[in-house]
C-alpha cells in the first residue's frame, strides 16, 4: 500500500492502529505467561533430577566408606602348623606334586583363622573387656574376612611366622551400629548386634581400631550373603559388560543395516509399510514380554544356559533393535536430499551414494542412536528376571556363557535384602555405579561424535 | 581426459561454426531425442507426450511458468526421476540413437554420459579437490594420483574457478560463495567428461555477477558439450541458448531457434509468457 492510499483512508487506519495497540498489551502478557510456564517446567524438571541425584548420592556415598578394623595379626607358625609349601622335587611325578600341594592347601584351610583373629582383636581390647566372649569378638569381623586372610597366606606362604598389618571389614551389623543406621534406644531384643558386640564395637571405634575407610571391596568383590559387609558389584558389573558386548555386536550392525536398507534401498510398497508399522509397534512392546520370549526361545527351545549374559544380551538385543532402527532412520532421513542427488547425478550407484556420502554424514546420529539403545539396554531389569539373571551368583563370570547377574538386577536384589539398613546404602551405591557407567557411555559418544563430525 | 569430444567431428563442426543460426532440424542427427514422453507422479500426469530434439553442441533452454514440467522433462534425460518412487515415465528417449530407458542400459553409465547441475549449489561436504575428484574416481577415469590431480585442475580451469581456489583445494567446498559453489558443481560435472550437461535453473540462487560468470561459462562449454538448461529468466534463455523450448501445463508448446522464439513466437501462450503476461 502506498502513502497516498493510507492518507485517503485515514479513518480506518486510526482505528486499526488503535486496535493493534489495544491488543499489544494482551499479546505481550500472553507471551510472558507462556515463557514463564516454560521456564517453570524446565526448573521443575531440573529440581526433580536434582532431588533424584541428591537422594541417591546422599544415601549411597556412605556405602563407599565402611567400618574397617586395622589389626596387627601375628601368623605364628605354631598356630598355622602346616609347614612350608611343598616344592616340586626333581623327577617327581606332576600328579604326585599336585596332590601334595592340595593337601598343604587343605591343611591351611583347616587352620583356625577365627582363633588368630580373636587373638589379634583381644590384643587391642581395653582391659575392662578382657572377659569378652569369643563369639562376640569373632562376630565383630565380617565373616568373609577370615577367608580373605587365608587367601593372603595361600598366595604368599612366607607370611607364616610374621606379624602383619591388615585392614579387615567389620561385620555389616557393626557398620550399622557405628554409623547410626539403627536406633540404639531400641530394646536389646530388637537389636541386630548382641550386647557384647555392641560394647566391643564402641570400644574399638573409640580406640581408632575401627575407622570408616574407603571400601574398594564394593567394586572388586562379588555378591555375598554369608558376609554382607564384603558384598560387591564385580560379578554384576562383568555380567552387564558381557551383555552390552553382545548388544553392541548384534543390535548395532543389524539395526543400522536394516535402517539403511529400509530408508535407502527398499521400495515403498505394502510389504515395507507393514514392516515399518511393526518396527514401530515393537518399540512399544513392554520389555518383560521380550523376557518371556527369551525364556521360551533361547532357553527352552535353543537350550542356552540359564542366567547367562549371552541370553540376556540376546533378549536386550531384541528389545533394543527397534530403538536403533527408528533413530537411525530418522538420522538418514535428515541428510539433505541434495547430497544424494549430487552423487546420483554424477553416476554414483545407490550403494556408492549411501556409503560415500550419506553414511559419513549420518555417523554422528547413528552413534547417538546406538548410545540411546545401549543405555536403555544397560538399565533394563524386567526381561532379565525372566531368564534367571536374578539368581544369586557369587562369582565373576569369565565368559558370556557363565552364570551372572547384571547391575540393575543387583540393585533389585540388594533392595530386597533383609538386612535393609545395611543394604540401603549399598543399593544406592550400585545405582551410583550404574549411573556413572551410563554417563561415561554418553560422554564417550559425545566425544566420538565431536571427533567424527566435521563442520563444513 | 584431454580428449573431450565423444562426438563425430563432422557434427561438431556444423554446430560450432555459426551458433545462433542453427542447422536445419533435419540436417544434423540430434544428440538426444525424446518421443512421446509422458510422466506421471502417482495419479497426476505432469508431462504429456513431449517430442523434443536436443541438438549436439548447442544450448537448448527449457522455459515456461512454474509447474509446467520443464524440470520433470530435464530429469527424464538422465533418469533422475527413477529416484522418485511414485514417478512413472513412458515414451522413448534416445542418446546417440540408444534408448536410455532400455533395460540393457545401465543408469550409472547413462549418468556418466549425461551430467547434471542442480538448482541449489550442492557441493559435497568434502574438500574442493574431493568434490571434483569424486566422479572420476568412482568411474575409474584416473589410475594414478597425478592423473586425478590433472583432471581436477583442468575441470576447475574449464569452470573458471581454478585461479580462485588453486591455493585452497583442501578446504571445504561448502565454504565457497554461492556462485563459486555452483561453478564447483559444474566443474564436478565436467570432471566426468559427460557428453550432455543438464542444468536445472543453475543461476536461480545466484546474484547477477555470479550469474554472468556462469552464463559466460555455459557459452564456453557449448564447444565441447551439449547443454540443456531450465531457466526462469527469459533474458538468460536469450543470452545463452541457441534453441528454446516453451512448456506449459505439462505440454511442449513450441520449440525453435531462440531468436525466432523471442521475436516471432507462433503460439499465443509463448507470446504471453515472454511478454510477461503470465508466469
Amino acid at each position: 500500500m502506498s502513502a497516498t492510499d493510507t492518507a485517503s483512508a485515514s479513518a480506518p487506519v486510526d482505528n486499526q492502529l488503535g486496535a493493534v495497540r489495544a491488543g499489544l498489551k494482551r499479546r505481550h502478557a500472553q507471551e510472558r505467561r507462556f515463557q514463564m510456564i516454560g521456564l517453570a517446567a524446565v526448573f521443575a524438571a531440573l529440581a526433580m533430577v536434582a532431588v533424584l541425584f541428591g537422594s541417591v548420592l546422599f544415601k549411597g556415598m556412605p556405602a563407599f566408606w565402611q567400618s574397617t578394623l586395622h589389626l596387627q595379626i601375628s601368623l605364628n607358625a605354631d598356630v598355622i602348623d602346616v609347614g612350608p609349601p611343598p616344592v616340586q622335587k626333581a623327577g617327581q611325578n606332576p600328579a604326585e606334586f599336585e596332590a601334595e600341594l592340595t593337601d598343604w592347601r587343605r591343611a591351611l584351610a583347616r587352620v583356625s583363622w577365627n582363633k588368630i583373629l580373636e587373638k589379634a582383636v583381644r590384643g587391642v581390647l581395653p582391659a575392662d573387656l578382657a572377659d569378652a566372649k569369643t563369639r562376640d569378638i569373632v562376630g565383630i569381623v565380617a565373616s568373609g574376612e577370615r577367608y580373605a586372610l587365608r587367601d593372603m597366606v595361600l598366595e604368599d606362604p612366607s607370611l607364616i611366622g610374621q606379624t602383619i598389618d591388615v585392614d579387615l571389614l567389620a561385620d555389616a551389623n557393626v557398620d550399622n551400629w557405628l554409623k547410626g543406621n539403627i536406633d540404639r534406644s531400641l530394646g536389646q531384643s530388637r537389636q541386630q548386634l548382641s550386647p557384647g558386640e555392641q560394647e566391643i564395637a564402641d570400644a574399638l571405634a573409640e580406640k581408632g581400631v575401627i575407622t570408616q575407610s574407603f571400601n574398594t571391596g564394593i567394586f572388586f568383590n562379588v555378591d555375598s550373603r554369608s558376609s554382607p559387609a564384603s558384598a560387591g558389584l564385580a560379578g554384576a558389573f562383568m555380567g552387564s559388560l558381557y551383555m552390552m558386548l553382545v548388544v553392541i555386536m548384534l543390535a548395532v550392525p543389524i539395526g543400522v543395516a536394516s535402517a539403511i536398507y529400509l530408508e535407502e534401498f527398499a521400495p515403498t510398497n505394502r510389504f515395507t509399510d507393514f514392516i515399518e508399522v511393526n518396527i514401530n509397534n515393537l518399540a512399544a512392546v513392554p520389555s518383560i514380554v521380550f523376557g518371556l520370549l527369551g525364556a521360551s526361545i533361547f532357553i527352552n527351545w535353543m537350550h542356552l544356559p540359564l542366567s547367562a549374559p549371552l541370553v540376556g544380551g540376546l533378549v536386550l538385543t531384541l528389545m533394543t533393535l527397534p530403538t536403533i532402527i527408528i533413530a537411525t532412520r530418522g538420522t538418514l532421513r535428515a541428510i539433505p536430499p541434495s547430497i544424494r542427488e549430487a552423487a546420483l547425478g554424477l553416476g554414483a550407484s545407490r550403494t556408492q551414494m549411501v556409503f560415500h556420502h550419506v553414511l559419513p554424514l549420518a555417523i554422528p546420529g547413528i552413534l547417538t542412536a546406538t548410545i540411546i539403545g545401549v543405555a536403555q539396554a544397560l538399565g533394563e531389569t524386567a526381561p532379565l528376571l525372566l531368564i534367571g539373571m536374578n539368581a544369586f551368583v557369587a562369582s565373576v563370570p569369565s565368559s558370556p556363557m557363565d552364570q551372572a547377574t547384571a547391575l540393575p538386577v543387583q540393585i533389585y536384589l540388594w533392595q530386597g535384602n533383609e538386612n535393609f539398613n545395611f543394604f540401603e546404602a549399598r543399593t544406592n551405591a550400585a545405582i551410583i555405579v550404574l549411573l556413572g557407567l551410563m554417563i561415561s557411555l554418553n560422554a564417550i559418544a559425545i566425544l566420538l561424535r565431536q571427533r567424527i563430525e566435521r563442520r563444513w | 581426459m584431454n580428449d573431450i569430444s565423444h562426438s563425430p567431428s563432422a557434427a561438431k563442426a556444423t554446430a560450432t561454426k555459426a551458433p545462433p543460426e542453427v542447422p536445419q532440424e533435419s540436417a544434423a542427427v540430434p544428440k538426444m531425442r525424446a518421443e512421446k514422453v509422458s510422466v506421471h507422479y502417482a495419479d497426476k500426469q505432469a508431462l504429456f507426450d513431449v517430442d523434443l530434439d536436443v541438438p549436439e553442441n548447442q544450448v537448448i533452454s527449457l522455459i515456461g511458468p512454474s509447474g509446467c514440467g520443464k524440470s520433470t522433462f530435464l530429469r527424464c534425460l538422465n533418469r533422475m526421476n527413477d529416484t522418485i518412487d511414485i514417478a512413472r515415465v513412458s515414451g522413448h528417449i534416445t542418446l546417440d540413437g540408444e534408448n536410455i530407458y532400455d533395460k540393457a542400459l545401465d543408469v550409472v553409465e547413462l549418468r556418466a554420459r549425461v551430467g547434471m547441475v542442480f538448482q541449489k549449489p550442492n557441493p559435497f561436504p568434502k574438500s574442493i579437490f574431493e568434490n571434483v575428484a569424486y566422479g572420476p574416481r568412482i568411474h575409474g577415469l584416473a589410475s594414478a594420483k597425478r592423473d586425478l590431480e590433472e583432471i581436477v585442475a583442468t575441470s576447475l580451469q574449464r569452470a573458471g574457478l581454478f585461479n580462485e581456489v588453486k591455493d585452497r583445494l583442501d578446504e571445504p567446498g561448502t565454504g565457497l560463495s554461492g556462485g563459486q559453489q555452483q561453478r564447483l558443481c559444474i566443474a564436478r560435472a565436467i570432471a566426468v567428461n559427460p557428453e550432455v550437461i543438464l542444468m536445472d535453473e543453475p543461476c536461480s540462487a545466484l546474484d547477477p555477477i555470479a550469474t554472468a560468470k556462469v552464463e559466460e561459462l555455459i557459452d564456453e562449454l557449448r564447444e565441447n558439450y551439449t547443454i540443456v538448461i531450465v531457466t526462469h529468466s527469459m533474458q538468460q534463455a536469450a543470452r545463452v541458448s541457441q534453441r528454446t523450448a516453451m512448456f506449459h501445463l505439462g505440454y511442449l508448446v513450441e520449440e525453435g531457434p531462440t531468436d525466432m522464439m523471442f521475436t516471432n513466437p507462433t503460439d499465443k501462450r509463448t507470446q504471453d509468457y515472454i511478454t510477461g503476461r503470465f508466469g
